[in-house]
């Protein structure tokens, strides 16, 4: 049963169009992710469906409700973690989860929440003295204070170190288990993979693509393998294109790049043999999110970070 | 027992569907007051606020020059035409500083777009402020009346009605302008600078310098006009048993409505 969808969604800013026709749904119990680069209206799509700004064109029902015209019963079923929002300096832990749960009729145990994110230490610690990252998993814990049937959570991990990074995924995913559905915005593609059951690829105000990790990724090249070497000597590259595995062949500057699939690496590592040419440097690389983004936009999903 | 939890349940679900689909204002009202409360008494800037008027009062009480008669004052004590100024002025902080910096602060830092995903609205928080700013600035007048009254024999204003009226316009008429700041001023560093540039002009025509009769008549003629100048003198005529003048009493409420309602226009969320 879809808890959101999300039709011919449009927004447009005096300069710009942030959203240009945007349509998902979003299953009960999942995990759907809005993967895109930064300034591709992912959180203009998620703030339009939390019903913090107005769309100006399309349809949005969230458990059944308009964000616009309902937002009161919107606003007390879901839980939102903005991508830049702070709490006041000398705000304490306990005291904004106190305050959070205050606003809603079935508050979660705020403890237990702090426990689980690992906060427990810094109840009495104000906001201002915590670490981006605890300030990061109080925003979580804020975000499910109110025992939310949805959790909105945009861009979660941004600042987190890798080991912060991998238990909020693990956290993400008990959010799951315990029937949350959860909406994750994210440009992170490792994220996205490791977390998402479905997730809708955003370009330049567009849905490019929806569909699982595996989905997407099996939409390049079946999917397939990628073998990186710097050849012992020059070859013919048709030896290699001859192979029903291999869908193509490239050449970079002292590299040659080798996609296919199925037993792609023992087929090309027999057939350069039998040629008398050694494979050196080689490596395997798996076909990923990223390289699906580049197959349906032609464009890099990561851009300039800094 | 269960009845009793079937009774709340349906409490709780007649609560769901309550009127109006924007949410009461009142919604986490009180529970965003004690938090605000409990924030403003950690902030050093307060004990300033509250401490800064009562030696105001200690040492004009205390210097021989302000408190015997003078004949510049009719008679009377500097002390005695001193209040109004002094009461004036920590509204102006509290209004110019305190309640703008903040409001420009938790638009600035997202508190507010945060509050707005949820049940209660933001524009609770913001009232949430005003009252308790309102209940400190009742306290520290409170303390100021007080102590000149028992430590210096200050009389308590004579109109007292007339006093209570003036002082909460004066003070709805500067948050205000405080509300107005915080509409205009990018972050709350910049509201707590246009606010300390806007201080000193309003306090000077509330008589911070030049209180009661010491005011020149021109400058009294402008200061009718000016929020803080009509506060003080219509805080001043109550102190000398006069309901205050009706011009100053528009003053401060044509201030509060026409301010008010610009700042609540050109005020933004994010």
């Amino acid at each position: 049963m879809a808890v959101i969808e999300v039709a011919n969604l449009r927004k447009r800013y005096a300069d710009h169009v942030a959203v240009d026709d945007v349509s998902f749904s979003v299953e009960r119990g999942e995990i759907f992710g809005i993967l895109g680069p930064n300034g591709a209206g992912k959180t203009t799509t998620v703030e339009c469906v939390e019903g913090l700004r107005k769309p100006d064109g399309g349809r949005i029902s969230v458990l059944g409700f308009d964000p616009h015209t309902d937002g009161l019963e919107l606003r007390r079923r879901v839980g939102v973690q903005l991508q830049k929002s702070e709490l006041p300096e000398k705000m304490r832990v306990s005291e904004a989860m106190d305050l959070y749960a205050s606003f809603y009729a079935n508050p979660a145990d705020g403890d237990k929440l702090l426990d689980d994110l690992g906060l427990t230490a810094k109840r009495h610690t104000p906001y201002k003295k915590l670490s981006g990252g605890q300030q990061q998993r109080l925003a979580i814990a804020l975000a499910l204070v109110g025992n939310p049937e949805i959790a909105f959570l945009d861009e979660l991990t941004t600042g987190l170190d890798p080991q912060a990074r991998r238990d909020t995924w693990q956290l993400i995913e008990q959010i799951r288990d315990r029937g949350v559905t959860v909406v994750l915005v994210t440009h992170f593609m490792e994220e996205a993979e490791r977390l998402c059951d479905r997730l809708a690829l955003v370009d330049a105000g567009r849905v490019v693509a929806i569909d699982s990790p595996a989905g997407l990724v099996s939409r390049v090249d079946g999917g397939g393998l990628r073998l990186r070497f710097r050849p012992s000597v020059e070859f013919d590259a048709g030896i290699l294109t001859a192979l029903p595995e291999v869908t193509s062949v490239a050449h970079t500057a002292s590299q040659v790049v080798v996609s296919g699939n199925g037993n792609l690496l023992h087929v090309v590592s027999t057939t350069l043999a039998a040629h008398n040419v050694v494979p050196l440097d080689l490596r395997v690389e798996q076909t990923n999110l990223e390289d699906a983004f580049v197959a349906l936009t032609g464009r890099r999903l990561i851009t300039e970070e800094a | 027992m269960s009845g009793i939890s079937q009774v709340m349940d349906v409490a709780q679900e007649n609560d769901h569907r309550a009127p109006g689909k924007a949410g009461s204002v009142l919604t986490g009202l009180g529970k965003l007051t004690g938090s605000e409360f409990r924030l403003m008494l950690r902030d050093p800037g307060i004990f300033f606020v509250a401490f800064f008027p009562v030696v105001l009062v200690l040492v004009f009480g205390l210097l021989p020059s302000t408190s015997s008669p003078s004949e510049e004052f009719g008679g009377g004590r500097f002390i005695d035409f001193y209040l109004p100024p002094v009461l004036t002025m920590i509204i102006a902080m509290m209004a110019l500083n305190a309640l703008s910096g903040v409001l420009a602060a938790y638009r600035e830092r997202g508190v507010l777009r945060r509050l707005a995903s949820t049940p209660v609205r933001p524009v609770t928080l913001m009232l949430a402020q005003g009252l308790v700013n309102m209940l400190l600035l009742s306290s520290v007048t409170a303390v100021v009346l007080l102590l000149a009254g028992l430590a210096f024999d200050v009389p308590l204003p004579r109109q007292f009605f007339g006093f209570v009226l003036a002082f909460v316009l004066c003070v709805s008429a500067m948050f205000a302008l405080g509300l107005l700041i915080a509409a205009l001023a990018p972050t709350g560093k910049a509201a707590n600078g246009i606010g300390t540039v806007a201080f000193f002009p309003l306090a000077f025509l509330a008589g911070v310098w030049t209180p009661g009769p010491l005011m020149p008549d021109v400058v009294r003629r402008i200061s009718d006009f000016s929020p803080l100048g009509a506060g003080s003198q219509a805080m001043q005529a109550a102190w000398s048993g006069a309901f205050p003048k009706p011009l100053h009493l528009i003053v401060l409420l044509g201030f509060t409505l026409v301010v008010g309602f610009i700042a609540s226009r050109l005020f933004r969320w994010e």
